[in-house]
């Protein structure tokens, strides 16, 4: 964990509610796709957990959803502003465990960690596959972002207004893949449809309200098959093996 | 040079700065950011006789200037306290610590109480009768004179080390429970614990909280812990640790005037992990503002 103030580059809508934002600071904190920032703004007491979308040099990229009043207030924040913010919090994806040719799941806000990651697994000479699943057309983001990375990328919105119509799960068996591991990262009850569906063991992202965000309150803790786990420190991410639902 | 050294029942203290028990875990997550052996002491995370899940989950909701929190006393257990925390805390810090012990009996007060006195670097016990967060435990026993008193008799009995009975400030009298724990035999006392409250949740209409209700902290209640601590303090001879909504040096001086003689800070390290730090650091020059040359002169000072 690093504490530190980070610039605003860019802050800008890229779908209905959805605004990608980025941060210039010290990043050396940041070590695993998966991982993710905690954000103090002016006038709301606790700090604000999103998921790093990517990570580059001095350059942090965020993709987050307008959902209350607090990322409302981030919404309106012009470049040029400096953000409190404690970088390098969670353990992260893992991807030593990927295989050649792994399957990436998210849904929503769940999809930005999964860019990273993308990234990652790419350099390493992987070959992942995405499904991206949307409410519907209007809230798709970052589609064209994964498969300009080279990344096979499917698409699917609950309407049908986009891409195949129906859950990201529904997507997933439609596709028939062969896949050597999974990464999910989405609403609760996309991780459990996805855990269920799944041919080969997995990771998947989970959220939680927190206080803190680094292990210190206690506030986020959920059971799993070896203990207690902190979703802020020990996870987000949990394997597919300890996960009790 | 201001001297920031206090006395808590014979232990000097290097500055009355001290995370509250439940805002600091056993100390790891701080050492990884500063030196934490700065630190005037530190009340360890709540420990029960028995290993502890907690409430289910949500347990945090936002307020303004506070947080309210529903966690319930996670904890591995008294066992695993003493075998595998206390001696990875010491790695990072050799002063005495506060013990933190709840119960859910008299009975397991006791057992925890028992235990934790053979541990040499416990300074002081800190008895939690006042979490907001259990049922048929904690704050049950902190809301009558009598019950707190027969909580402060038993494990007072079963330990040499200081006892301070940790108050809730969800009573109509918190005085005469302050009270009733002195002539018990308490060596001291800690204030506030967490208030009760609530928030909903416009969209499910709903609390936000899973056990609906949850103890309100941070920056908030300090006007009612300072009104707490000034009663208690005209009330009582032993020592008070403050605390409630402490955030800044100002504020550990404007709790030390009400009648602390040390003070705790808790939802602040959650929000701004490097609270204490910056508190103690920014402590002397604040303390040379107010022309303080002895922080452990002021205690009371505002009566």
């Amino acid at each position: 964990m690093k504490k530190g103030l980070f610039a605003i580059t860019e802050n800008r809508r890229v779908a209905k509610g959805i605004f990608q934002m980025k941060l210039s600071g010290d990043t050396s904190a940041i070590s695993a796709p998966g991982q993710f920032i905690n954000i103090a703004l002016d006038g709301f007491y606790l700090r604000r957990p999103i998921s790093v979308c990517d990570c580059e040099g001095g350059s942090i990229t965020i993709v987050y959803k307008v959902v209350g009043k607090g990322t409302e207030y981030m919404s309106s924040l012009a470049a040029g502003a400096d953000l409190d913010v404690l970088s390098g919090l969670g353990n992260g994806f893992d991807t030593d465990k990927s295989g050649t040719a792994p399957l990436l799941v998210g849904g929503g806000v769940g999809i930005p960690p999964l860019y990273m990651l993308a990234k990652r697994l790419l350099a390493e000479g992987k070959s992942p596959v995405a499904a991206l699943g949307f409410n519907t057309a209007d809230e798709v983001f970052y589609t064209k972002e994964f498969a300009r990375l080279g990344v096979a990328t499917h698409a699917s919105t609950v309407d049908g207004s986009f891409g195949f119509k129906g859950f990201v799960s529904d997507l997933v068996e439609s596709l028939d893949l062969r896949y050597t591991f999974f990464y999910a990262c989405g609403p609760e009850p996309m991780l459990k449809a996805i855990y269920d569906i799944s041919a080969s063991s997995g990771e998947l992202s989970f959220e939680e309200r927190m206080g803190c965000g680094f292990g210190a309150c206690m506030g986020c803790s959920c059971k799993t098959k070896y203990g207690s786990k902190r979703i802020c420190k020990d996870g987000p991410v949990l394997a597919k093996e300890e996960i009790i639902w | 040079m201001v001297n920031t050294s206090v006395v808590l029942s014979g232990i000097t203290l290097s500055n009355p700065v001290i995370p509250a028990s439940g805002t600091f875990g056993f100390g790891y997550e701080f050492a990884e950011i500063y030196d934490i052996s700065i630190l005037g002491s530190i009340s360890i995370k709540g420990t029960t006789k028995e290993a502890r899940f907690g409430n289910p989950t949500p347990r945090i909701a936002e307020c303004t200037q506070g947080m309210i929190n529903s966690v319930g006393l996670q904890n591995p257990g008294i066992d695993k306290v003493i075998s595998d925390e206390l001696p990875r805390l010491r790695r990072h810090f050799k002063k005495p610590i506060i013990a933190n012990i709840s119960g859910f009996s008299v009975e397991e007060y006791v057992f925890c109480c028992e235990k934790i006195d053979k541990e040499e670097c416990v300074g002081i016990i800190e008895v939690n009768v006042s979490c907001p967060n259990v049922r048929d435990g904690g704050m049950s026993f902190g809301t009558s004179p009598e019950s707190a008193a027969a909580v402060t008799k038993a494990v007072k009995a079963v330990t040499s080390k200081p006892v301070y009975i940790k108050l809730s400030p969800n009573v109509t009298d918190i005085v005469s429970i302050a009270r009733a724990c002195e002539e018990a035999g308490a060596d001291g006392l800690s204030l506030i614990n967490t208030l009760l409250g609530m928030r909903i949740d416009l969209k499910t209409k709903k609390p936000v909280i899973h056990n609906k209700t949850g103890g309100f902290s941070g920056r908030a209640i300090l006007p009612v812990a300072l009104r707490m601590v000034y009663q208690v303090y005209e009330a009582v001879k032993i020592p008070i640790i403050g605390m409630g909504g402490v955030a800044s040096a100002e504020d550990v001086i404007e709790m030390m005037l009400a009648g602390a003689a040390a003070v705790q800070v808790g939802a602040a390290n959650l929000v701004e992990p490097y609270a204490c730090k910056t508190i103690i650091d920014s402590l002397p020059d604040t303390m040379q503002k107010y022309g303080i040359e002895n922080i452990s002169d002021i205690t009371g000072g505002a009566h």
